[in-house]
């Protein structure tokens, strides 16, 4: 599908073009690109947020194209759970039980049953029980992005998308929240994540989808993709650590492949030094 | 409506000879003729009145469907300051009457020079702001308003309040639509409800973005700060306002032309 923005003076910009791709339920998929290469565009789209201006996407059984009635809309939002770059920024509630439960009610649950589902999900994302009634914006930063992504998770939605949802974070946050979406995944949730960090696209992603200049330039498994540099210099972008490694070591003579991670690319060294054989 | 990148009074880039004038000469002759469409009176007046826009929008080369769309929100105002115009205004022959509501021929009269004002100095400050960039704009007005450093106005802190205001303009039009499709996204349906609900509804919104704004203006005053911002140096500027000939031709045309306005106005 497509997707064009408006100009004045029909000056629009061709934001994303032509492309085809299929994420299988349950996939965690990594979107990555330069900045403006249309993957929030693309994302938003996923989300019914924006509608193409060409072709149409199928999310679960709903099919969303550019007649697709504005009602609709709403039955695709409830499905898909967006979380935005910075999602801390729409927090407004007077108090983050109220905030997390504001997405459930909008599903049309109780007060209560909302309520519950909130204290659920915060308690999953291990948010202190006893700052349910402050205010969000009193929290430290780390603080106020669980609770933004509380917001959208305690909606149990079926495709996630988070729009690089570790930005600004310190590195136990990173961790904690790659964790959880690890946790996601064996849960069976669809998970599209924009990232610029390989390392984590090697960590958790079964498909990585690359975009440049609004076209997708690579579409399959990231270890296809880190197995060729020519295509990663191409798009600007940096192999993972234990890649990047990896290929320092063939320019040397020896060849152990493309390691997604530093215990795979240390075992392959392992092998290497012990074994004396390469068995990938 | 949020995303439109269309608005009214927003910048059109060119080259016409009416974006190269001097910002201050386009504000000034953009009052006059303000000042000018309250002294019409009679159609020879206001025939002048329109060649001078025709004009002006000649000159700056811009199509008529661009000004059109400047218009259109503002259709509702014009059409409910007409409509009040003839339903409640007195004199003349009365051809309907309810209550306090008549329509009355000099009520029709009324409404019609109401009209004619309305779009004459929408169009008008349309091609001042169409053909001139914001912060030019900024320029020209602190530019004009230097004699009144003399009086201790601040001068430089309100041209660099109206720089910074209008630079964060396309900032919060921009956090606006995130805001509301993260909203959106969390269940929020903009498209229905009463009139009470879609209200209850802008609270999710305007929090966030009051709270944004706060926050950004802590932020750049900070930034200011820690680059050594003093209110009271005197600047330098990187854009430099010049007069040039084509200036002073314009304004001798206005001269002109307003001559000729009052001369017309004094015989009719």
């Amino acid at each position: 599908m497509s997707y064009r923005y408006e100009g004045s003076d029909n000056i629009g910009t061709t934001a994303v073009a032509k492309i085809s791709a299929t994420v299988p339920s349950g996939t965690t998929a990594a979107i990555i690109g330069h900045t403006g290469s249309g993957k929030s565009t693309l994302m938003q789209m996923v989300d019914a947020l924006l509608l193409p201006t060409q072709g149409e996407i199928q999310v679960g059984d709903l099919t969303i194209n550019a007649q697709t009635p504005k009602k609709e809309l709403v039955n695709v939002h409830r499905r898909v759970g967006y979380v935005f770059q910075f999602p801390e920024k729409q927090l407004f509630a007077p108090t983050v039980l109220e905030d997390v439960a504001f997405g459930p009610i909008n599903l049309g649950r109780s007060e209560e049953e909302a309520r519950q589902a909130a204290k659920e999900t915060l308690a999953a994302l291990n948010f202190p029980p006893e700052q349910l009634d402050h205010s969000p914006l009193e929290l430290s930063g780390g603080q106020m992005r669980r609770v933004a992504l509380a917001g959208v998770l305690a909606m149990e939605p079926d495709v996630l998308i988070l729009d690089e949802p570790t930005a600004g974070l310190d590195p136990a946050g990173q961790e904690e929240l790659l964790r959880l979406v690890e946790g996601l995944h064996q849960r069976g949730i669809t998970v599209l994540m924009i990232t610029h960090q390989m390392d984590q696209v090697a960590r958790l992603a079964q498909q990585v989808l690359v975009l440049n200049g609004g076209k997708l330039a690579f579409d399959g498994r990231p270890a296809d993709l880190f197995a060729q540099p020519d295509l990663l210099e191409q798009n600007h972008l940096a192999a993972p650590q234990s890649v990047a490694f990896a290929n320092r070591l063939k320019q040397a003579g020896i060849n152990i492949g493309a390691p997604l991670s530093l215990s795979k690319l240390a075992a392959k060294i392992a092998a290497q030094v012990g074994g004396g054989h390469n068995d990938e | 409506m949020m995303n439109s990148r269309v608005l009214f009074g927003s910048y059109v880039p060119m080259n016409a000879p009416l974006h190269r004038l001097d910002p201050r000469l386009k504000l000034v002759t953009c009052f006059w003729y303000v000042v000018l469409v309250f002294f019409a009176r009679g159609p020879w007046t206001y025939l002048m009145l329109v060649a001078m826009l025709a004009g002006m929008i000649g000159l700056s080369k811009i199509a008529l469907r661009l000004y059109w769309t400047g218009i259109k929100p503002l259709i509702w105002v014009i059409g409910l300051t007409v409509a009040i115009q003839i339903l409640f205004s007195s004199g003349g022959h009365v051809y309907w009457h309810w209550g306090l509501m008549a329509i009355t021929s000099a009520g029709i009269a009324q409404a019609f020079v109401i009209l004619a004002r309305f779009i004459l100095i929408v169009l008008a400050s349309t091609v001042l702001t169409a053909t001139t960039p914001p912060l030019r704009l900024a320029d020209a007005i602190e530019s004009l308003m230097r004699p009144l450093k003399k009086l201790r106005v601040p001068v430089n802190q309100i041209a660099m309040m109206i720089s910074i205001a209008l630079r964060f303009i396309p900032t919060i039009m921009e956090e606006v639509s995130t805001i509301v499709k993260a909203q959106q996204a969390r269940g929020v349906d903009f498209a229905s409800g009463s009139l009470y609900t879609r209200v209850k509804r802008m609270v999710p919104i305007m929090v966030p973005l009051f709270i944004g704004a706060f926050r950004r203006a802590e932020d750049l005053a900070m930034a200011m700060e820690a680059r050594g911002y003093d209110p009271d140096q005197e600047r330098t500027r990187y854009r430099q306002l010049t007069w040039q000939r084509p200036d002073s031709i314009v304004l001798a045309v206005v001269v002109l032309v307003s001559a000729l306005f009052f001369l017309v106005l004094a015989f009719t």
